[in-house]
This record gives structure tokens, C-alpha cells and sequence, in this order.
């Protein structure tokens, strides 16, 4: 009844991906430790330009951008390991809307002239519509991912790349995923495609699938980060950690994590082997990871008591994170409607 | 032969349904001709029914004998035999032991149950009180079991039985064997709540079970039924299992046959009892790569007590789905059924039946206890009974 099949794919790591992971995340832990990510909220950005200069030492920006336009040729599996390290830290980056989404809509547009810039790190771009869209529409106005050197801006089924435009980046719930109101006022367009409203909607799919990676990581730091806190904090004369109320809810986070990192693995193997159940994969891991993501890190601020309300512990970066993440890129409900639709079991008639 | 890839394995199928077409030959010949051929479980040894060859292989072989129409071992007649003694055999057992036991249980001539719950040591397995005392070369058991699924059925019996009452409780175990055909073994049907008895008391009198049927060495029981519990969780969490399979299929073909059922509140419940199910199919499916790529996952635990969470959320909804249809129920009558199925029957069985998927082979309570302790490393439960003997412990 579903309109495809499961795909046979490889759901562990390989040698290239775990070395990739071993370097991205001695990058990230070099440049954006928790306190230096904290200053992100009170106005102070020392972390997203070292780590993006490290990131392009990496090679990490071209990962998705063909060979022989600079890039490196490697897959969504590649791309999804940078992004879950990316959440355990809940690094910013533009990593997402620019390396991924903005990538992949060039790509399947078959352009040359932006990507060797991405590839090669010298430039950064954004796609302008709204930042919970899950399929193509009007420009929007406040978006995330800027401010970025080129914004890709759709205009009925067309697309423009738009250099100069004004970004104001306003406070946001997540400040690691900066929201920004832009104005194109006098700025510079370029007519990339007449019709690109399938690149684009290419671009949020893989992005919503990718960012489940993201989700992941930031929900196996919150339940590793809990995990190690109540081995240590004792109260009645014990290890809180020994309780068994707390024991059963750490058991069932954990099994939803795993599950959470299964099927992202899976969107990420499928869009890499661009196998028709990519669309229902990347479907099941948004809806699966967004609220695992949420939930690990309410657990975390929970489960760390006072500790875990206050602005020093990092548990709020995972929190903000984590919900900013669930609305981006189409919310689990949105991503259920589209399963829906998918696998023939349609709502009431209304 | 361990180097046989995937074409090798698929002509000596081809060999062997030549040799025997399924069509002319009788169907328990079918059965020993395939286990001799090493296609039972292809991951079991040369000799015991196996090649071995990689688990995940086997499909290989289940897809071409299911395209030729050959007859199958029936394997919802005997779970426990395959899923939880066949392992422990393979693991515990002596040669003889092996090539005595495993060829009848994979054909299916022997069925096998579980003689572990008693009424004073379900979750507590290791205080359990039946007592197995040595005379000679043949051990008399005396005591009684309770909840054991098939025992009506059954042929063989895994037992775990206390030898040794000096000893704190997990000390003093054995594991054994033991013939249900036995004098002293009286079967009696014990009712669930969906009228049948799949499960029943079995009273132990003076049954009579010869050394050689013990597995493992005397007053290693709890090591050995501690293997037979760990396989019943590979069973459960590793298996290859289609989209859409098993509680949220029935409720998926109510759904798309039945539109006007559907409401707003039903649909969200079953779209995330869908993504519940096609989550736990892919880490099923992960677990298993892991398990081939020798790298057993911690997954098995959590796995089950996904599994049961989510037969009970959809057979729930599927009663609300179905609204008034959902307040009928085919027929109370008891039953022996011979065949365990989570999702036969109508709904309001697979309502009632799943209730005991969070409580058979380990509570969901006792399976976070085990992914928390094992897993995670946090502190174990207090355990004030460890060290007493068993005979001094409250009762
Ligand atoms: C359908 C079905 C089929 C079965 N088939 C078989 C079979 O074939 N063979 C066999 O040997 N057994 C079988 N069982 C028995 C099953 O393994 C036991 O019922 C189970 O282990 C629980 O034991 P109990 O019933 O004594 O409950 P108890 O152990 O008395 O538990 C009562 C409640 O207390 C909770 N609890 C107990 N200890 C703890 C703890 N330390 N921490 C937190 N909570 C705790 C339990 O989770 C449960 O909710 C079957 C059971 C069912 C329902």
C-alpha cells in the first residue's frame, strides 16, 4: 500500500565516516565549548568564525558539492555525521541552511557559478523562505541561515541569487540558529532557473532528513550528559541515579535515542543512495528525531534540578536548540501529514 | 563450506528442492532432508542443521523454498523451542545433547515449552523453589510452574530447578531437560483474560529426569537461563520484518477499508503508531547488521520494550477506531490454542493479548532495570537476598 519500498541500506558507520566524525568533533570542541557558545546570548560571537574557518580547513563545506566543481563528492551520510556532532555541541553553523539546504537546491539546478564558492568555502548562501517551510513557496522576509553572501530567492517557480541584500539579525528562541530580517532593497539579482520549485523542495527534503542527525546528536548529549550527572549527584544519602523512577525514564529516553539515531541513519543511507524511499524515510526520521530531540532535553533540564535551569549549565543551549530544531524545516506534524499522503492512509474528509 | 556466498547457497537450495520437489514429497521428509542439507538455520553449524554461515543470510534461503511452495516447520508452534532452547542447546549443550535434541525441535516432531515462572518467582526468577535432588544418575523433581505458554503441547521442557538450598539463590541452580511425557508431569489449562488458555499450571511430581538431560554444569542454571532469556530478546528485537508488519498492519488495512471511521484525533494516533513501528523496524534491521558484523548491539532489551509499547498502543486504537464495531468480541470461549499470534483474532483479542507483551519474558518494569543497570551503568537495586542462603531467606 505504500508508494515504496524499504531500501536495503547500511545503518552503521564505516571507517571514512568515523574518522570524519573524530575530526569534526576535535574542531568543534577546539572552538565552541559550552561557555563560548553561552556568549552567543548575551551578545558575544567568538565561536562561528573560528569554526567555520576550521570547517573549511576540514574540506566540510563541499562535502555535497560534485568533484568537479571543487567539492568532494561525498554523500548525506558524510553531511549527517558533521551535523549530529554539530547538535552534541549545539554549535552555530550555517553549516545546515548553507553546506546542505542552499547546496542542494544548486546542485539539482545544475549550477556552476555559486557552488565553487560553497565548495570552497569563501562564500556562504541561504535559501529565503520561511524557516518552518517543508516545501517551496513565496520569499520570505525573516529567514535563518542569514546573514549569508548569496540568498537564494524564489519568485513564483523562479529562482534568484541575490548578493548584497541587508540581513538584521534579531534575537531568536535558539541565538546558536540566527534568525535575520532581510531586505533585497537594491541589492544585486541573478536569475539562476525559471523553474525551480523541484530543486528547492529537493533542498528542504534533505535538509529536514539531515537535520534529524542534528536532532540526534542533540538528544544523545542530553541523555549522556543526565546519565553521568546522576552517577554523581547524591541526595538522601545516595546516588539519585540509583532511584528507580529516574533509572526507567533514563531506560526509555535511551531506547528512544537509539531509535531516534536508527532512523536518521536510515534517511541519511537513502538520500545518499537517492532510493526512491528517501521522501517516506526523511518523513519518518522529522517526525521521529524533532520530538525525541525535545524530549531528551526537557528530560535533561529536569533531571538536573535546579542546576539545570540556571544560565551557566549548557543544558538551555540543548533545550533551545532542540525546540527551534522541531519547528525548522516543517514540524513533526507537518512531516506526518506528508507520510500521510505517502503511505495511503489518508485523514477524515473535512 | 564458510566461505559459501550467496549464489553457492542459493544452488544448494536449488540441489535440494530438486532431490526432494515439495510437491511429491512428504512434508516431514521435506524437513529432515533440509536441516541434513544445513538449510535449517543457516547460521547453526555444519551437522546441526546449520552451514555456518552469517544470520543474515538465512533470507536467502526462506525466499527461495517460499517461491517453490515447500512446506515450513511451522514455526508459531514452536517459538520457545527455536527462539529460546535451540540457542541455549547450541551454546550449553554436550554433542550428544546437540545432535539429539536439535533436529527434532527444528522439524517441528517436538515441541518444546519454558518451565521457568513459579507462583513464588516470576520477575525474582532466581528464588524459585522447585527442587531437583540427585539419585544416582537420575535427578527427581518435585515443584510447581505456572504461566508456561504451550505446555499442553509440548514434548520437551527447558527447567530450571534449585539443586542446592545451602547456597545463595543464584548459586544453587541446575538447568535441565526435561521429557513432558513424564508420569509425574501434570498439565493443567490456566485461563487468560481473552478467554483461552494459551498458558497453563504444570505440577511436578517425582518426575524422574536422567543426568544426561542436564545442560550445563550442577549449579549453573542461573548462567544458562540467563543465555535462554538474552536469546528470547535477540528473537524478538533482531528479527527481519516487513513494513507495516504486525499490529499496525491490521490497523492500516481498517483504516484505508473503512473511511468513515476516520476521525481528526484517530489519525494523528495512527500516523505516529505508523513512524513508531517503521523506527523500530529500522533499528530491528540495524541490530541485526550489528549482530552479523560481530558487534552484539545492548539493543535487545530496549527493543522488546519498544515492541510492547507499541502492540499496545495500536491494538488500543484500533478499538477506537472501529467505535461501535469495537464494542463487540468474537466468541469467549476457552480455547487451547496451538499457535501463539499477537495479531490473530479480531481486535478486541490483540487488545487483550497484547496487555502481555510488557509482562512475558521480563516486565517492561524489569527491563529498564536491565537497560539502566547493564547498559547505562547506573547503580543496581538494592539486593538485601544476595548473599543469604536460599533456604533462609522470607518466603
Ligand atoms: C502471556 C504470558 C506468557 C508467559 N509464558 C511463560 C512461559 O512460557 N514460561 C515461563 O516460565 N513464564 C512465562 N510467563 C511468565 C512471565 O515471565 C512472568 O509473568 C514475568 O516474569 C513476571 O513475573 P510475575 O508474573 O511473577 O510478576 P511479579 O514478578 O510478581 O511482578 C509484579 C509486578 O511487579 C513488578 N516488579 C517486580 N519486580 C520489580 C522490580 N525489581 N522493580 C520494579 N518492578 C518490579 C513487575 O514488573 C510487575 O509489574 C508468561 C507470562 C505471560 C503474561
Amino acid at each position: 500500500m505504500t508508494a515504496t519500498a524499504p531500501a536495503d541500506v547500511r545503518l552503521l558507520a564505516d571507517d571514512v565516516e568515523t574518522d570524519l566524525r573524530a575530526s569534526v568533533r576535535k574542531a568543534i570542541d577546539k572552538h565552541a565549548p559550552a561557555e563560548r557558545v553561552n556568549g552567543l546570548y548575551d551578545g558575544t560571537d567568538d565561536v562561528t568564525a573560528p569554526l567555520w574557518s576550521a570547517f573549511v580547513e576540514l574540506g566540510l563545506p563541499g562535502l555535497l558539492v560534485p568533484e568537479d566543481l571543487g567539492g568532494a563528492g561525498a554523500t548525506a551520510v558524510e553531511a549527517a555525521a558533521v551535523l549530529e556532532e554539530l547538535g552534541r555541541a549545539a554549535a552555530p553553523s550555517s553549516y545546515l541552511t548553507s553546506s546542505v539546504v542552499a547546496t542542494t537546491v544548486l546542485v539539482a539546478l545544475g549550477d556552476e557559478t555559486v557552488l565553487p564558492g560553497l565548495a570552497a568555502g569563501e562564500l556562504t548562501a541561504a535559501v529565503a523562505v520561511r524557516p518552518t517551510a517543508l516545501r517551496h513557496g513565496p520569499a520570505a522576509t525573516t529567514i535563518v541561515g542569514a546573514p549569508a553572501d548569496v540568498l537564494l530567492v524564489p519568485e513564483g517557480d523562479a529562482l534568484y541569487a541575490v548578493r548584497g541584500a541587508t540581513a538584521t539579525v534579531v534575537p531568536s528562541l535558539d541565538m546558536t540558529r540566527p534568525l535575520a530580517d532581510v531586505d533585497l532593497d537594491g541589492a544585486e539579482r541573478v536569475l539562476l532557473s525559471s523553474d525551480a520549485s523541484a530543486a528547492i523542495d529537493r533542498g528542504l527534503m534533505v535538509g529536514a532528513g539531515l537535520l534529524a542527525a542534528e536532532q540526534v546528536g542533540v538528544a544523545r548529549w542530553a541523555l549522556e550528559a543526565t546519565v553521568a550527572y546522576l552517577k554523581e549527584r547524591r541526595q538522601f544519602g545516595r546516588v539519585v541515579g540509583g532511584y528507580q523512577a529516574l533509572k526507567h525514564r533514563l531506560a526509555d529516553l535511551y531506547a528512544q535515542v537509539e531509535q531516534a539515531d536508527a532512523a536518521a541513519r536510515y534517511a541519511a543511507a537513502t538520500i545518499a543512495a537517492d532510493d526512491p524511499d528517501a521522501p517516506l524515510a526523511v518523513a519518518v526520521a522529522a517526525s521521529f528525531c524533532g520530538e525525541t530531540a525535545v524530549h531528551a532535553t526537557e528530560e535533561a533540564v529536569q533531571l538536573h534540578g535546579g542546576l539545570g535551569m540556571t544560565w551557566e549549565h549548557p543544558a538551555h543551549l540543548h533545550l533551545k536548540r532542540a525546540k527551534s530544531d522541531e519547528l525548522l524545516l516543517g514540524s513533526p506534524e507537518a512531516h506526518r501529514a506528508v507520510l500521510a499522503a505517502l503511505v495511503d492512509l489518508p485523514g477524515p474528509r473535512v | 563450506m564458510p566461505d559459501l556466498d550467496e549464489k553457492a547457497l542459493a544452488r544448494r537450495v536449488e540441489e535440494l528442492l530438486a532431490a526432494y520437489p515439495p510437491e511429491t514429497t512428504d512434508r516431514l521428509d521435506f524437513l529432515h532432508a533440509r536441516f541434513d542439507a544445513g538449510l535449517a538455520w543457516v547460521h547453526f553449524p555444519e551437522g546441526l542443521g546449520g552451514l555456518g554461515l552469517p544470520r543474515s543470510m538465512q533470507p536467502v534461503v526462506e525466499k527461495a523454498l517460499y517461491r517453490a511452495g515447500a512446506p515450513d516447520n511451522d514455526p508459531r508452534r514452536n517459538g520457545i523451542g527455536l527462539g529460546m532452547a535451540a540457542p541455549t542447546i547450541l551454546a550449553f549443550g554436550t554433542d550428544e545433547q546437540k545432535q539429539r535434541y536439535l533436529r527434532p525441535l527444528w522439524c517441528g516432531e517436538e515441541v518444546w515449552c519454558q518451565l521457568f515462572s513459579e507462583p513464588g518467582a516470576g520477575s525474582d526468577l532466581a528464588g524459585l523453589a522447585t527442587r531437583a535432588v540427585l539419585d544416582g544418575d537420575t535427578w527427581i523433581v518435585n515443584g510447581q510452574k505456572v504461566w508456561t505458554s504451550s505446555a499442553h503441547i509440548a514434548d520437551r521442557a527447558i527447567l530450571v530447578a534449585r539443586t542446592d538450598p545451602d547456597q545463595p539463590k543464584h548459586a544453587g541452580l541446575s538447568y535441565f531437560v526435561v521429557d513432558m511425557h513424564d508420569p509425574g508431569v501434570d498439565v493443567r489449562p490456566l485461563r487468560q483474560i481473552t478467554g483461552e488458555a494459551e498458558f497453563n499450571e504444570v505440577f511436578l511430581t517425582d518426575v524422574r529426569i536422567p543426568d544426561a538431560d542436564r545442560l550445563g554444569e550442577v549449579g549453573e542454571g542461573w548462567k544458562v537461563a540467563n543465555a535462554t532469556l538474552s536469546s528470547e530478546r535477540v528473537a524478538i528485537g533482531g528479527g527481519a520484518f516487513p513494513r507495516e508488519f504486525g499490529m499496525i498492519g491490521k490497523v492500516a488495512e481498517t483504516w484505508r477499508s473503512r473511511p468513515g471511521l476516520r476521525t481528526p484525533e484517530t489519525h494523528e494516533r495512527l500516523l505516529r503508531g505508523w513512524v513508531d513501528t517503521e523506527v523500530a523496524r529500522i533499528t530491528a534491521n540495524r541490530l541485526r547488521q550489528k549482530l552479523a558484523a560481530g558487534v552484539p548491539g545492548p539493543e535487545g532489551s530496549a527493543m522488546k520494550l519498544s515492541f510492547a509499547r507499541i502492540n499496545q498502543e495500536l491494538s488500543s486504537l484500533e478499538l477506537d477506531v472501529l467505535a461501535d464495531d469495537g464494542l463487540r468480541y468474537e466468541s469467549w470461549e476457552m480455547r487451547r490454542p496451538t499457535h501463539v499470534d499477537f495479531t490473530g483474532r479480531d481486535a478486541g483479542y490483540r487488545y487483550l493479548r497484547a496487555k502481555g507483551n510488557s509482562i512475558e519474558g521480563g516486565t517492561s518494569e524489569i527491563l529498564r532495570n536491565v537497560v539502566a543497570e547493564r547498559i547505562l551503568g547506573l547503580p543496581t537495586e538494592h539486593r538485601v537476598d544476595k548473599d543469604v542462603a536460599w533456604k533462609d531467606l522470607p518466603r
